[in-house]
């Protein structure tokens, strides 16, 4: 009875969901709103990858690279020879990986939210170099982490998404291609709850 | 003269990575939450739908024409003076524009953390 009524709640929901989005020209906002906790889940861990595929690929490109030796114009062969060092192929996988995240996480949040996540990558590899490989880290470079951590603290307690929707009509008439928005959101919703 | 060249190669790469990064975004708006994509039409669909928006590629090209003019900003000059300087004018840079093109409210709070990021990897690089 009780599940009964749960799933006819449920459903109403929905519909309240669907009547409500025509008005809403991009659904994102209202996803947020509707599904607060396990859309910033989600967001947290692209920011994460977004973090550590930078800051890890970098290393190991630059690890891979001083192995190589340097490469000049004058020897684009050495370039090929670069990739087969496994450091440098791994690390253009993780900044591909990188790519990704980060496009990702521009899909749905703004510029200057995704940005000083990146810086955190900076903020990574100083802690790594120091517990990891225990290299000193001059009291300028701890000065360099502290304003780094304390510029992402200022951003990550604010809202990701502030653009509003002004340009409707270009893109969102391409969306409209795919079918109505109804459609772009309501699996994206169950599907989130499901996880 | 060779200052001027420094700084002047400093400029170009920023402006580059300025614009990528603002193209990027603004496409990765028009395509939408990759999520929500993604549950409703499978990977492929996003992959094609990313691929498909020329404003991607354009960024994509600003992205490596500033990837390279690093590269020859770096040759002209002091590691320890283009590296920082590039990555930290870099967010003031895109604080701006994306307060311009994208209508993103840059508000204090952005702004502060904008400074504040670009202070520290200036430290950090330094």
């Amino acid at each position: 009875m009780r599940a009964k009524r749960a799933s006819l709640h449920s459903r109403k929901e929905g519909e309240k969901v669907r009547a409500a989005l025509p008005d809403s020209s991009f659904g994102t906002k209202r996803l947020a709103r509707n599904d607060k906790r396990i859309v910033t889940f989600r967001k947290y861990l692209v920011l994460a990858g977004v973090t550590v595929f930078a800051a890890v690929g970098d290393s190991m490109l630059s690890h891979g690279m001083k192995q190589t030796g340097n490469v000049s114009l004058h020897h684009l062969q050495g370039v090929i020879l670069a990739v087969a060092n496994p450091w440098v192929a791994i690390g253009i996988l993780l900044l591909l990986a990188f790519f990704a995240s980060y496009m990702n996480a521009l899909s749905w949040a703004d510029l200057t939210y995704v940005l000083p996540a990146t810086s955190l990558g900076y903020v990574l590899l100083a802690l790594v170099a120091k517990f990891a490989l225990h290299e000193q880290v001059s009291p300028t470079r701890w000065l360099g982490i502290a304003l780094i951590s304390g510029g992402v603290g200022f951003v990550a307690g604010g809202p990701a998404l502030t653009a509003h929707p002004h340009h409707e009509s270009p893109p969102f008439a391409k969306n409209a291609k795919d079918g109505p928005p109804t459609a772009d959101i309501a699996p994206a919703v169950s599907g989130g709850v499901e996880r | 003269m060779r200052q001027l060249c420094t700084w002047g190669g400093i400029l170009v790469v920023v402006f580059a990575s300025v614009v990528g990064d603002i193209l990027l975004a603004h496409a990765m708006k028009q395509v939408g939450d990759v999520h929500a994509l993604w549950h409703r039409a499978g990977l492929w669909r996003v992959v094609g739908r990313v691929l498909s928006n020329s404003n991607f590629f354009l960024g994509v090209t600003a992205m490596a024409v500033a990837f390279f003019s690093l590269l020859f900003a770096l040759s002209w000059g002091d590691v320890s003076l283009v590296a920082p300087a590039a990555a930290s004018l870099t967010f003031i840079g895109n604080a701006f524009a994306a307060k311009i093109f994208l209508h993103e409210k840059v508000d204090r709070r952005r702004w502060i953390a904008a400074v504040l990021v670009a202070a520290g990897v200036a430290l950090l690089a330094g």
